[in-house]
């Protein structure tokens, strides 16, 4: 990456050197572990991301679980900041707020997770970035967005969870509403929020101006209930959780055996209507015959006549109840293998070691070993989110450490001298 | 944004052809089309998307081609042509939608595209620019990349249900096809890079996107503590090794639950301050973090005692107000009037023919300059003409020849 003589002489738009559609940017992540994801994603592209974390780092490198139990190496921090570098600088400090306008002067991108104001009340909010470069897209990540009556309130994953009523649709009927048990919302946003920066981006290449991106992370997770809010613009139906089951694919309001016991576990398996789902049906059957366990009115069954969408909850009952007995005797092995042969629709439910052993991903090879120098060890991770064809994705580096790139970027590109590296240092802005 | 465009949208010069169905591709076009691309969704009479056949939630519950709003939700801000790709001079038509285009979708079982003859390769030679997006369930390439699935199901593959549950009890569905929308987001961030290569280089290409791949970046920590320590992650049901309390409580009213989350020392005082119950912070059953995991059990009762004497929206604002992470577990019904969403105009009631007022959904992304503004979602080949003769440049008689035969149908 030859960033540091690009940067001094103001943005290039040359391809850079390694590659990645978004090589010629550069991208200030302030972002804590509610956005982490977007400029995680934007560095996969190729996007120079300078992460800048306050004097003693992110206070998210201490979220579990961690490398080897080691504190302060938590692997959410791993995960999504690799393909950025790292410093250190104290915006609560005038100095620190400075050198910051003078980063920005040169970025293209700054990405931050700050309390909606919190920014523009030191000088260093959209308003005053703009000053200093008309270019550049700001993107606020917040629980709430940056304005509005919830505009102040506190966040976290299960706040937005609960807000962007996704929790109202997860859970057993009549047991609390629920979560997912690692962290999702701060996925959703962060995601999201490289959209559209994306989104902006694309504007700015053709205006020359930049712009102001807000995203609501309970916005955000609103995408997580799928179709569910078109059941209140039509009928004014309040879905409610189904558990195991899937709810709202039957006008007769039947709900479907989705999540069956196994022998090893659970198996997803859901009963479609359609031609995708007949022909899946009738290859479950076929699969029950093989092993001699099919009843005889099953193996009978017209699936072309029988239509999900208007099934009511004992029609689905009947059909179900010899599924369950069958996939009881399976393994998650032989659904997967099974699902395959006889074109069934549906997946074992993974965990990570089901996962870890999927020969389908490591023939895609999807898993990338990233080099840890300072462990003297090689972990390996999930590889980024899609192939590109002309300029592939990869992760370039590991998540920084504390203050790593100090030295280049602040002497590098900034041409601070060494007096002045040491005095900052002193006065613990960096 | 009642559906009129504004004078700025980001993404006016881009042109974008879908072929596909249900929600991991049209989706990503719905996203393009709010901010200001043409975008033309293909469909057939005889292949219609499958949201529009066998999906409710019907207006009056009543099936019908038009009258579906999973079909609705994912598909406004896009114009709808039919064109039946099994005819043999439907590629014709195709191929000048695909030179038009500045980006391709499609979503469909790997090999479909390339039966058509439209795969990546044949696209090129009619628009060597093309940034031509593949969106399926276990990507283009691998021992299972035919394999066909929903959502839904492959949310499991991916991890998530086994990650959502009671640790004693079985994982939960999570609604509906979760890992479809996240698959989404990876599009719409792919195809908008990949645009931005292009501009500067005149170099197209093709992107094979994994739906499974996309959720495992959701879920990458697991992997990572599964990879380096080796240990499966398991579900917790609400509770985080961060916080305590952490969890949903029973609220006054029926099935009505509030969150709280509680992570400091500092939030816990405050907490026990709100909730009037300054005893629990002097209790060193509860004195550290540490302690009240020790204790949480005894502690979510106490808790839930508490809340079940307050709406939820109380306990919200009582906490909230003291600084306490907590939020109303909102029901589809009360997203609706949530007065944070209605702030952001996250929900757009257009008039649909068929389906009367609907509420389409705005990004979770504002941009300053260039808001998004939507318009309804196509009824089954509403703008055949409006793309056939005045985007394509087809006469009538050759619009109505297409149509007597069958390739537009």
């Amino acid at each position: 990456m030859t960033a540091g003589t690009r940067i001094a002489n103001g943005p290039a738009r040359t391809r850079g050197a390694d590659g990645g559609p978004l090589a010629p940017y550069r991208v200030l992540d302030l972002a804590g572990h509610p956005g982490w994801l977007c400029g995680r994603l934007l560095g996969d592209l190729g996007g120079d991301v300078v992460k800048i974390e306050p004097p003693g780092g992110d206070d998210g490198r201490r979220l579990g679980p961690f490398y080897r139990d080691m504190p302060e190496n938590g692997l959410p921090w791993f995960a999504y900041n690799a393909n950025k570098r790292g410093i250190t600088l104290d915006i609560g400090a005038a100095r620190g707020r400075e050198l910051l306008r003078r980063l920005a002067r040169r970025a293209d991108f700054l990405i931050e997770t700050y309390r909606p104001g919190y920014l523009d009340a030191h000088g260093i909010g959209y308003a005053a970035l703009r000053e200093a470069n008309p270019r550049i897209v700001v993107t606020s990540i917040t629980p709430f967005g940056q304005t509005g009556p919830y505009a102040r309130y506190h966040g976290s994953d299960l706040v937005a969870a609960a807000m962007s009523g996704f929790m109202s649709l997860v859970g057993e009927p009549g047991r609390p509403p629920l979560r997912v048990s690692l962290p999702q919302a701060p996925m959703w946003a962060g995601m999201h929020a490289a959209a559209g920066t994306l989104v902006a981006h694309h504007a700015r290449e053709a205006t020359g101006r930049g712009q102001h991106v807000d995203v609501s992370t309970q916005a955000a997770l609103l995408w997580a209930l799928a179709n569910a809010p078109a059941y209140w613009s039509l009928g004014r139906t309040d879905l409610h959780r189904g558990g195991t089951r899937i709810v709202g694919r039957s006008t007769s309001g039947a709900a479907m055996g989705a999540i069956y016991r196994c022998r090893d576990g659970h198996i997803n398996f859901i009963l479609y209507g359609g031609e995708a789902g007949q022909r899946s049906n009738e290859g479950m059957v076929r699969w029950m015959t093989a092993l001699g366990e099919a009843p005889e009115w099953l193996r009978r069954k017209d699936w072309s006549a029988f239509h999900v969408a208007a099934a009511t909850q004992g029609e689905v009952d009947e059909v179900e109840r010899p599924f369950a007995e069958f996939l009881r005797r399976r393994t998650k092995a032989e659904f997967a293998a099974a699902s395959l042969a006889y074109g069934i629709l549906g997946y074992p439910v993974a965990d990570a070691h089901d996962i870890r052993s999927d020969e389908h991903l490591a023939a895609r090879s999807f898993w990338q070993a990233v080099e840890h120098p300072e462990r003297d060890a090689t972990v390996t991770y999930p590889g980024p989110f899609a192939c590109f064809s002309a300029t592939p994705l990869r992760i370039r580096r590991r998540a920084p450490g504390i203050g790593e790139h100090n030295e280049e970027i602040y002497r590098g590109e900034l041409e601070l001298s060494a007096d002045e590296l040491g005095r900052l240092r002193r006065e613990r802005v960096i | 944004m009642s559906g009129g465009r504004p004078a700025a949208s980001a993404l006016a010069d881009l042109h974008v052809v879908e072929f596909g169905g249900f929600a991991a591709g049209p989706t990503v076009g719905k996203h393009l089309g709010e901010h200001g691309a043409t975008v033309v969704r293909v469909e057939s009479r005889s292949r219609p998307d499958g949201f529009r056949v066998h999906y409710p939630p019907y207006k009056d519950n009543v099936p019908g081609l038009n009258r579906t709003g999973t079909f609705a939700l994912f598909n406004d801000s896009k114009l709808g042509v039919t064109l039946n790709l099994k005819h043999p001079r439907a590629l014709a038509v195709a191929n000048r939608l695909a030179a038009w285009a500045d980006v391709l979708i499609e979503n469909f079982v790997p090999g479909v595209m390339a039966r058509n003859g439209l795969s990546y390769e044949a696209v090129r030679r009619v628009n060597s620019g093309v940034v031509y997006l593949s969106s399926c369930n276990m990507g283009q390439t691998g021992p299972k990349a035919a394999q066909r699935g929903f959502g839904s199901q492959l949310t499991s593959q991916s991890g998530f249900t086994f990650l959502a549950g009671e640790p004693d009890g079985d994982p939960m569905l999570l609604f509906g096809p979760y890992i479809d929308f996240v698959a989404v987001g990876f599009g719409l961030v792919a195809v908008l890079a990949a645009l931005d290569h292009r501009r500067r280089t005149g170099e197209g290409q093709h992107i094979d996107l994994s739906q499974y791949e996309c959720g495992l970046q959701f879920i990458a920590p697991a992997l990572l503590e599964y990879g380096v320590n080796g240990r499966v992650v398991t579900r917790m049901g609400n509770r985080s090794p961060h916080a305590a309390p952490h969890g949903a409580y029973p609220c006054r009213g029926t099935d009505r639950w509030c969150v709280i989350a509680v992570r400091s020392e500092e939030e816990w005082r405050a907490f026990c301050a709100a909730a009037g119950r300054p005893a629990w912070a002097a209790d060193e059953r509860f004195a550290t973090l540490a302690a009240r995991k020790a204790n949480e059990s005894a502690l979510d009762a106490l808790v839930a005692e508490w809340t079940a004497r307050h709406g939820a929206r109380d306990v919200m604002e009582t906490l909230q107000a003291a600084g306490v992470r907590a939020g109303v577990v909102n029901r589809l019904s009360d997203l609706f009037s949530d007065p944070q969403l209605r702030h952001r105009q996250v929900w757009c009631d257009l008039e649909h023919p068929e389906l009367g007022r609907f509420y389409y959904e705005a990004p979770p992304f504002i941009l300053s300059e260039t808001p998004a503004a939507l318009y309804r979602s196509p009824l089954l080949g509403e703008h055949n003409v409006a793309v056939y003769r005045d985007i394509l440049g087809f006469g009538d008689e050759e619009i109505a020849g297409l149509a007597a035969d069958g390739v537009i149908e």
